[in-house]
């Protein structure tokens, strides 16, 4: 049984030390006129582990998702970020709060290559307005230069130097994903959240992926937060494990405690087997 | 050289110098219609309306002066001093911005997510809007825009032909310098938007509005960007159009000129918007040099949507377009 003490947190099994509570979701519930899509759930994310939210189709994980970047706003509940309420906040305020996403649908800018679609994930850290990058080119330019740097470092450590002034359009799917992790990334966010990050990726790249995964939270630190439907990538990769089902949460904890509970077991095998 | 090609060759540059003042009207919408799909019916017209205030501003005219005299009995026309050019331009900037900026707050702000026939609906209703704020804010009649950019026949490209050619070709000031004008707007927009924090961001909008959003990109600050980009290029068009006919209602017409250009260089591209005009400008000379004797005269108020015809049967995304491949 993991114990998760509310203030100190948790050691992971391979004995890594997690710490205090980023972020909290209280008692959220999401409709979508008379469907509901989640039904007062509440869980809690800590700095520096990876957190897996799994279910079946439907299930409503990327709502949670959306919830968490602030794409959807929940009817009840309420969302703790770094000790405080978090307002309601549209989507781009709240990357600017450190929470960095991709998308299922991989969501870049086709048209720009792979080096300034990971550039667009600096914007947050460029603070030279129009006017003094029109007036003062010197401090504009050497802004531009060190955010060029962080993206490099993010660059070599996906390893798709490669592909760097390729036009994203016409990269394989694979290369896409590892694109948009790239992106996130590039915003050294305090949050990361992955949907489905390994969605319609072959098994090659599915590794690949994972390693990336592991290798990010292990390198920079990062709280990652991600959603997938494959049972057996997510047990491997993650610390603790939100499990849901119509909307509705039936499990959380370690992937070990998740995979011998009853409801989970039904959630997921119950439909193969009746 | 046999006189009918020197002829040729005039028309055609003449062609090209026209085909300049169509593409700074196209320009216009392609920024709009790149960054958030609305084809802005309104460009025309915000070319005239941004050439009615800066005539208003220069000449000191006093705003809804015949609104006042109407109401009031007064005989309030002008303030009795006039602004230097610089100070007129940065002052109906300043109108273009606020105007973007009240366009985004209070019409396309409620519209979000909608079809975009309906935002094309709004801009219809806000060209037709902003004529009529334009009529009771400056008055109706034509007036003369005077900027300092001489006009007449340009006796250097007179001299230089007549050397080479011993026939010297009849080019107007006025469209050299809207040429080199408009050769650095493009500059500057490429510069920005290729190299700029805002630039990036709207290339970014352009392109996935959901992607944009989760990097941190506010998407109306975006909005109000770039309809002020389109409400200053709306005013350089206004000054050319301006400085060559006179301000006048009619100025919003161009708009429609603007069609065939966006058709044939594609909506979404710059350059494009460039070549389109190029192409028509001289296209529509060089037909009506040669088949004016066939078909008779006044080919160029059809020509261009002919050409815009033929292009949409045979190539409908453009020169410069972005295909559009839908899978099913």
């Amino acid at each position: 049984m993991l114990d998760v003490n509310r203030d100190e947190g948790y050691t992971t099994a391979d004995g890594r030390k997690i710490g205090r509570v980023a972020m909290e979701m209280k008692n959220i519930t999401l409709r979508f006129g008379g469907v509901v899509a989640i039904k007062d759930i509440s869980f809690d994310i800590r700095w520096g582990e990876i957190r897996a939210i799994i279910g079946p189709n439907g299930a409503g994980k990327s709502s949670m998702l959306n919830v968490i970047s602030g794409f959807y706003h929940p009817q009840e509940g309420e969302v703790w970020y770094k000790g405080h309420l978090r307002p309601r906040m549209r989507p781009y305020q709240v990357a600017r709060t450190g929470i960095a996403r991709t998308f299922q649908n991989i969501a870049l800018f086709e048209g720009m290559s792979v080096l300034d679609n990971i550039m667009t994930g600096r914007l947050n850290h460029m603070n030279k307005g129009f006017f003094s990058q029109a007036l003062w080119w010197g401090p504009a330019a050497r802004e531009e230069e060190e955010n060029r740097e962080k993206v490099e470092k993010v660059i070599d450590f996906l390893e798709i130097q490669h592909i760097r002034k390729t036009p994203v359009a016409r990269l394989p799917y694979g290369l896409k994903k590892r694109v948009e992790l790239a992106r996130a990334l590039a915003a050294e966010p305090s949050i990361l959240l992955l949907d489905e990050p390994m969605a319609g990726m072959n098994v090659e790249e599915k590794e690949d992926m994972s390693r990336f995964i592991l290798d990010v939270n292990d390198e920079f630190g990062s709280t990652i937060v991600l959603i997938e439907h494959d049972m057996g990538v997510v047990m491997d990769l993650s610390d603790r494990v939100v499990v849901m089902d119509y909307g509705k949460k039936i499990g959380d904890g370690s992937p070990d405690e998740v995979r011998s509970n009853e409801e989970v077991i039904k959630a997921y095998l119950g439909v193969q087997h009746d | 050289m046999p006189d009918t090609l020197l002829f040729a060759m005039e028309a055609a540059v003449n062609g090209l110098a026209a085909g300049v003042m169509y593409a700074l009207v196209a320009l216009g919408f392609v920024l709009i219609f790149k960054a958030s799909g609305i084809f802005n019916f309104s460009q025309g017209v915000m070319a005239l309306f941004a050439a009615l205030t800066l005539v208003g501003l220069q000449t000191g005219q006093i705003p809804f002066s015949h609104l006042i005299n109407a109401i009031f009995g007064t005989r309030l026309h002008h303030f009795g001093f006039t602004l230097p050019t610089v100070v007129a331009i940065i002052g109906t900037v300043a109108v273009m911005v606020a105007f973007a900026w009240l366009v985004e707050r209070y019409i396309f702000r409620h519209l979000v997510n909608q079809e975009p026939i309906i935002l094309f609906m709004a801009t219809i209703g806000l060209a037709y809007f902003l004529e009529g704020l334009g009529d009771i804010m400056w008055g109706a009649e034509v007036k003369r825009m005077d900027v300092g950019i001489p006009q007449g026949m340009s006796e250097t490209v007179d001299d230089l032909t007549f050397a080479w050619f011993g026939y010297g070709f009849f080019v107007d000031t006025l469209e050299i310098w809207a040429a080199v004008i408009a050769g650095l707007l493009v500059i500057g927009l490429v510069i920005f938007s290729q190299y700029t924090k805002q630039g990036r961001a709207l290339r970014a909008v352009a392109d996935d509005h959901q992607a944009a959003l989760s990097v941190g990109i506010s998407l109306r600050f975006i909005w109000v960007l770039v309809w002020s980009l389109a409400g200053i290029v709306a005013l350089v068009a206004g000054i050319m159009w301006g400085a060559k006919s006179g301000v006048q209602f009619s100025l919003s017409l161009i708009a429609l000129k603007a069609l065939p250009v966006l058709i044939l260089g594609g909506f979404t591209s710059i350059p494009g918007a460039i070549v389109g005009g190029l192409i028509i400008g001289v296209g529509e000379k060089l037909f009506d040099f040669f088949m004016q004797p066939i078909v008779g005269s006044a080919t160029e108020n059809w020509f261009a949507y002919m050409l815009a015809l033929v292009f949409l049967l045979f190539r409908p995304q453009g020169l410069f377009g972005e295909k559009i491949i839908e899978r099913v």
